[in-house]
């Protein structure tokens, strides 16, 4: 009895992280459509409910009423498979983030290795869509998004390593508070750029959206999905996204600390400020969907692999030799 | 402690069976699903252990990337020749003897570590402070890599790196007659080298130099 109520009291835990973040994620598709056509001129979605933040309710409604149709000469299994993937893989990240010292789901020691793990995983649904699909475009789509995922993520774990260095500890929280007395965006801040960058392709968001990129592939992985699990593919990866965002705010922008450490700002509780900055964060991704052109595939592996691995190595060089010259590098 | 059993034989069943699965399939691409998923409950092993660095490692290194490249060459064969045909091929039955001297070597290997553990304890019991119950995996982990083994680390990826570099000069070849794509000729265009404005007469044309 006593084992059962702690497992009641681990899904009420992870109910009470995972609703959250599926309406945020609902509300994050409003905001990135409506960020999208003010900067084009337009309203975007504004007419279910106030401000048209309903919209993605009504989709998702669609979405479940629509028929899921199965090609048949697809691998029915992988097909069936993928969605479930990408949607898991975008939603087990969020159980290491930390929302205050205290709120947060598994405070384990290897937390950032997990969310890089975790995050490095979610190729996996893009090529099993497209691979399964059995059709031509999913399968192009699928290509490009791994090699393109594969190259940005050692960039990532480079800026990753130059964090660490910093801080001495993978743990997520020990990230957090090691910048207490100076975010690490501003010593760090072309890691940030390019951390900043990198998550823009490893996201397939534009300008990097070349997996899916309608003018060419009609629409990547997903063609030949339909309904709900395009609708899961859709949701995991903005889910995704967000993750990517609360990792840059973790990094680089102090986590749930609030930005100045005096007394009115410190009454706001950590979650509040996590989600604001994390809230910061995809605002950019938005604008530069709506401003930045989408990148040739060949300048999009040239910037990885030939600018940015080289600059962050650089920079790690950079970054422990000078924590070594001024002994300051953390040792516990 | 019932509970560590539980999730002990779920994972490592899951290994064992995938593992099979990894050569018994008939298709190729499942193959390499299969052996993801290996990789996935081993490193779910590891953590069961204590060794959460090692999973996670294992996780990124072999899932996250080498697994994605496996699969990537594996989607590109032909899917009409994507028929493993380990059991009845007559074409494939040559590279038997080869198997069966490679995993009759690693059972021997195997045999003689585990024989070793079992019999011969104080050999594998190196004082080190990877035992230290207050420090983290990780710290441990990095204070003895960077201190005691700094050399072999280092070593080990200097052979890493030679063996990258090797594979790049062994299909790298230079072919004549490529356009090549200069990034920096590219942004670097004005107009008025890329625009020419023509009078063109009727019936004659305009010759481009392309």
């Amino acid at each position: 009895m006593e084992y059962l109520s702690i497992v009641f009291q681990e899904v009420y835990k992870i109910l009470f992280l995972l609703v959250p973040v599926l309406v945020s994620v609902a509300m994050i598709v409003w905001l990135d459509r409506r960020v999208w056509a003010f900067v084009q001129k337009r309203q975007g979605p504004n007419v279910v409910g106030p401000f048209g933040l309903l919209q993605s309710l009504a989709d998702a409604l669609k979405y479940i009423f629509k028929e899921i149709i199965i090609p048949s000469s697809s691998n029915k299994v992988i097909f069936i498979l993928a969605p479930i993937v990408t949607m898991t893989l975008a939603l087990i990240a969020w159980a290491v983030i930390p929302f205050s010292a205290t709120q947060v789901l598994a405070d384990i020691n290897v937390g950032i290795l997990y969310l890089f793990a975790v995050s490095s995983l979610g190729v996996y649904g893009i090529i099993m869509g497209g691979w399964a699909s059995n059709s031509k475009y999913p399968f192009l789509g699928a290509i490009r998004s791994a090699a393109q995922m594969v190259s940005y993520e050692v960039s990532i774990g480079v800026i990753i390593i130059n964090v660490l260095l910093c801080v001495g500890s993978l743990n997520l929280n020990d990230i957090v508070i090691a910048q207490q007395n100076m975010w690490f965006v501003i010593p760090l801040f072309p890691m940030f750029v390019i951390f900043f960058i990198s998550a823009l392709a490893e996201t397939n968001r534009p300008p990097f959206d070349l997996p899916e990129a309608e003018a060419e592939l009609v629409a990547g992985y997903q063609t030949e999905y339909s309904g709900m699990m395009y609708a899961m593919f859709w949701l995991g990866e903005y889910a995704n996204i967000l993750l990517m965002c609360a990792m840059g705010a973790i990094l680089f922008l102090g986590g749930w600390m609030s930005p100045i450490d005096v007394y009115p700002f410190t009454l706001v509780p950590g979650a509040i400020w996590l989600i604001l900055k994390i809230l910061l964060l995809f605002i950019l991704f938005a604008l530069i969907k709506a401003i930045v052109p989408r990148y040739r595939y060949d300048q999009l592996m040239r910037l990885g692999w030939k600018v940015f691995l080289p600059l962050s190595l650089i920079w790690v060089v950079l970054t422990a030799s000078y924590l070594f010259y001024f002994n300051l590098l953390p040792v516990n | 402690m019932i509970a560590h059993a539980i999730f002990f034989y779920t994972f490592s069943i899951i290994a064992v069976v995938s593992a099979i699965m990894v050569t018994a399939s008939k298709n190729t691409v499942h193959s390499v699903f299969f052996l993801i998923l290996d990789f996935i409950s081993i490193s779910c092993l590891f953590i069961m252990i204590g060794a959460e660095f090692l999973g996670m490692i294992m996780l990124i290194v072999y899932v996250g990337a080498v697994a994605v490249l496996f699969l990537f060459v594996v989607m590109m064969l032909n899917v009409a020749q994507q028929k493993n045909q380990w059991f009845a091929g007559q074409q494939s039955s040559r590279h038997i003897p080869v198997g069966l001297i490679i995993s009759t070597l690693i059972f021997f290997e195997i045999i003689i570590v585990i024989g070793g553990w079992k019999y011969k304890p104080e050999i594998f019991d190196i004082n080190n402070s990877i035992s230290q119950a207050s420090i983290s995996n990780t710290h441990s982990l990095g204070q003895v890599l960077y201190t005691d083994y700094i050399h072999v680390f280092q070593i080990s990826g200097m052979i890493l790196l030679v063996a990258m570099v090797g594979a790049i000069v062994l299909t790298f070849r230079q072919r004549s007659g490529v356009k090549r794509q200069s990034y920096i000729k590219q942004i670097s265009r004005e107009r008025a080298e890329g625009v020419e404005v023509l009078e063109v007469q009727s019936n004659k044309g305009v010759k481009l130099d392309d």
